[in-house]
């Protein structure tokens, strides 16, 4: 039984949006990264999947823009509880990188530039879930926010959205990443609340 | 990078407990510290936050997150709220829970931006406003462990009358150097002039790099951005340099 507290009220999301348990809406957009904002010149920028049994396929910033982009309009939910309903971006989609990809991994692990990694199921970078995004919000994202690119993964809290992304290594087995091995959630999924490891 | 666990608690389920305002402090005419008693409380490192979750009579319910301001203290922790205007949480804890109400909180939450008492290399805090939290924290941890890791603090703020935990602070620890930053208006006889936190205040005031001291920057995004640049650009290791940025709330 939750304790009630008599006399808070809290806030109601605007009919229309519904969010997840715990989160509330805010119309800010908060950074929040482990260490100093890495700074990648595009031209030193690239990208990379490497497969479960090596092979390695790698995009300049130039071959990246040269794909076939699309403008995704999602919800953010991040896990200190915000959640920003209506983001505009630009990106490729992972199903357009990922299509000739031999591969019979389940997992993803996410690199960074700058260090950071994160781990999620391979099925949930496909199917139209997943952009690698370099532009919010009509401009070039800015540093601060994960550019020149970041993973943009919007069904699962946005730790999963790794920020300068590089790369990503196909696994048969599941790694933890950063935040995870820190205690936080495999999956991540906001609607069910996946905060911590054992959510 | 360097990897941490929650303390001794991976893998267990954080369960939602109850937390009883036991005393609340006013530290500002806008930030109270709220300490609270969890019976069976597990114990915290310095850095680490809770989940703050408040519950209306409808069901409606929802989540905050608040750096622990306290070293480890049996079953009391110490939370500082700043009240946000028109915010949703923080008005609430401040004027309307009254001591000997309760409300749930689970963790600890967080195992990269802590300080732990084993650590032996200098320190070096960068508050800005109430990103001072998790600072005070590790001082506090510090203090109580009786560590001789040498410490010092670079707490921004606009003018004196922000500064939180000021007895403590002027107070002092040995091993413990503590600089203001004031943004809008210093105190009277303040050898420095009102300014934003410049790249010359961190050579003076903080370590060089060679003395590979660990960084803890934490503040309003940015005043984190600007200070985490100006570290790196002095020759910082960035995997040194741990940040957490204080967004906007929402309150």
């Amino acid at each position: 039984m939750p304790i009630i507290s008599r006399g808070f009220h809290g806030r109601r999301p605007e009919a229309g949006h519904k969010l997840p348990p715990g989160q509330y809406e805010t119309r800010d957009f908060p950074v929040l990264s482990a260490g100093p904002t890495p700074r990648v010149p595009r031209e030193d920028w690239e990208f990379s999947v490497v497969t479960e049994n090596g092979e390695r396929r790698q995009w300049s910033w130039a071959e990246l823009m040269a794909l076939p982009r699309q403008t995704p309009t999602v919800d953010l939910h991040c896990v200190t509880k915000w959640s920003k309903f209506g983001t505009s971006w630009e990106g490729v989609s992972l199903d357009t990188l990922l299509a000739d990809v031999e591969s019979s991994a389940h997992y993803a692990l996410v690199h960074s530039y700058g260090g950071y990694t994160t781990n999620i199921p391979l099925a949930d970078l496909l199917d139209g879930q997943a952009w690698i995004a370099f532009r919010y919000g009509g401009e070039d994202l800015p540093p601060e926010h994960g550019g020149p690119a970041r993973l943009l993964v919007p069904h699962l809290y946005l730790w999963k959205s790794a920020k300068w992304v590089r790369g990503i290594e196909l696994r048969e087995h599941d790694e933890q990443g950063f935040w995870e091995s820190a205690g936080y959630h495999d999956y991540g999924d906001p609607w069910r609340e996946q905060r911590y490891q054992g959510d | 990078m360097a990897r941490a666990a929650v303390s001794g608690r991976l893998g267990a389920r954080l369960r939602w407990q109850a937390a009883t305002l036991v005393e609340r402090r006013e530290e500002t005419a806008s930030a109270q510290t709220l300490v609270f008693d969890v019976p069976g409380w597990a114990g915290h490192l310095a850095g680490q936050h809770v989940d703050v979750r408040l519950t209306a009579e409808d069901g409606y319910s929802t989540q905050r997150s608040y750096s622990l301001a306290s070293a480890q203290d049996a079953d009391r922790l110490e939370l500082t709220v700043q009240r946000v205007p028109d915010g949703e949480v923080s008005p609430y804890l401040i004027e309307g829970l009254a001591v000997g109400d309760r409300i749930e909180i689970r963790g600890p939450v967080g195992g990269w931006f802590v300080w732990r008492p084993e650590q032996r290399e200098p320190v070096l805090l960068v508050a800005g406003g109430s990103g001072l939290v998790p600072l005070m924290a590790m001082i506090r941890a510090r203090e109580a462990e009786g560590s001789r890791a040498p410490f010092r603090l670079l707490y921004s703020l606009r003018e004196p009358a922000d500064r939180l935990y000021a007895p403590d602070l002027e107070r002092g620890s040995a091993g413990l150097d503590v600089t203001y930053v004031y943004t809008r208006s210093a105190p009277q006889g303040a050898t420095r002039p009102p300014g934003r936190l410049a790249p010359a205040d961190l050579v003076q005031w903080g370590w060089p790099p060679d003395f590979e001291p660990t960084v803890y920057v934490c503040g309003p995004t940015g005043f984190v951005e600007a200070a985490a640049v100006q570290l790196v650009a002095q020759g910082h290791d960035p995997g040194r340099i741990r940040t957490e940025r204080f967004g906007p709330s929402g309150g």
